[in-house]
């Protein structure tokens, strides 16, 4: 089992690689969309790397949940309701959730994802 | 113009690989533009014939039924330039493909000249991306007619081996489709 260092560095390397940004750049607080430039297409990218440096399955949606964010039934208003929110947290166990509840809007939940909470779903599928 | 930058498939193994050409050519109208004087092909339609080449091989792994799109292109390098009278070889590789969207490698070769390398990212767009923007954004019978002009069914084969036939990929045009 990786440690969490090992961890922290394959997925530097790997944001590295799909972001094209620096290894200084790629601290645990920052956040993928807001810090790093990173936009959906990119996802795709970082998600082929991931699965390739730890040997896991990464299923569609399972690090971005956009399944709920676009469904009817969890989103009001572009906002993310408190069924949202549960399904989410369900869902993302690996992710700190705290500053997206605080204002549920559908863009922010993407705009929040750091690097941390990145290192913590690649934890979360290598224990799984 | 008509938008095709591969003339032909001469490999095609579903899932894995392809190799296709495309001619530089004076009668191309665009040349006498790059460069006045000075004929080269645009390296930006290099990469979209790769890119051809590719989404093709991916969309394959898709039935051909869906809209693949490239979505990014990572380390790409030029190494030189395309004269016409030149035959551009394209190989691409896929890398990984998945439910929503595929990883290729991709070459450009005149001759042995290495001539251009890239990285594709092609998204998978599916159903839902036709009942959002509600309307089909391609008709199959225009895939289908594409498919026929690079020769995709004279040489494909899947990984067994077996020959690609043309009729196990239902490219039908709806008869009550919105446009």
């Amino acid at each position: 089992m990786a440690s969490e260092d090992e961890i922290f560095e394959k997925v530097r390397e790997a944001l590295v690689e799909a972001l094209g940004v620096d290894d200084e750049e790629v601290i645990p607080e920052a956040t993928l969309q807001g810090d790093l430039d990173a936009e959906s297409i990119d996802f795709l990218d970082i998600v082929f790397r991931l699965e390739k440096s730890f040997d896991i399955k990464i299923e569609r949606g399972e690090l971005f949940p956009e399944d709920i964010l676009t469904n009817a039934e969890y989103v009001e208003d572009g906002k993310v309701n408190d069924s949202g929110i549960a399904k989410l947290r369900e869902r993302m166990p690996f992710a700190d959730l705290t500053k997206f509840e605080a204002e549920p809007s559908v863009q922010n939940l993407g705009q929040q994802l750091t690097v941390k909470d990145m290192c913590n779903f690649v934890a979360y599928k290598l224990a799984a | 113009m008509r938008w095709f930058w591969i003339d032909r498939f001469t490999e095609f193994v579903c899932g894995s690989h392809a190799v296709a050409v495309k001619g530089v050519s004076l009668s191309e109208d665009h040349l006498h533009d790059h460069m006045v004087g000075y004929p080269i092909m645009p390296n930006s339609l290099v990469v979209e014939g790769m890119a051809q080449a590719g989404g093709l091989l991916v969309s394959e792994s898709y039935g051909f039924g869906e809209l693949v799109v490239l979505g990014k292109l990572a380390k790409v390098k030029f190494y030189s330039c395309v004269r016409t009278g030149e035959t551009l070889t394209y190989r691409v590789q896929v890398d990984t493909i998945r439910d929503d969207g595929a990883a290729v490698s991709g070459t450009a070769h005149v001759g042995d000249r290495l001539h251009a390398k890239a990285l594709l990212f092609f998204a998978r767009l599916g159903d839902a991306n036709e009942s959002l923007q509600g309307q089909q954004l391609f008709q199959p019978s225009d895939l289908r007619h594409w498919l026929s002009l690079v020769g995709i069914f004279e040489v494909g084969v899947h990984q067994d081996g077996i020959r690609m036939m043309e009729k196990d990929y239902p490219l039908e045009d709806c008869s009550d489709d919105a446009s």
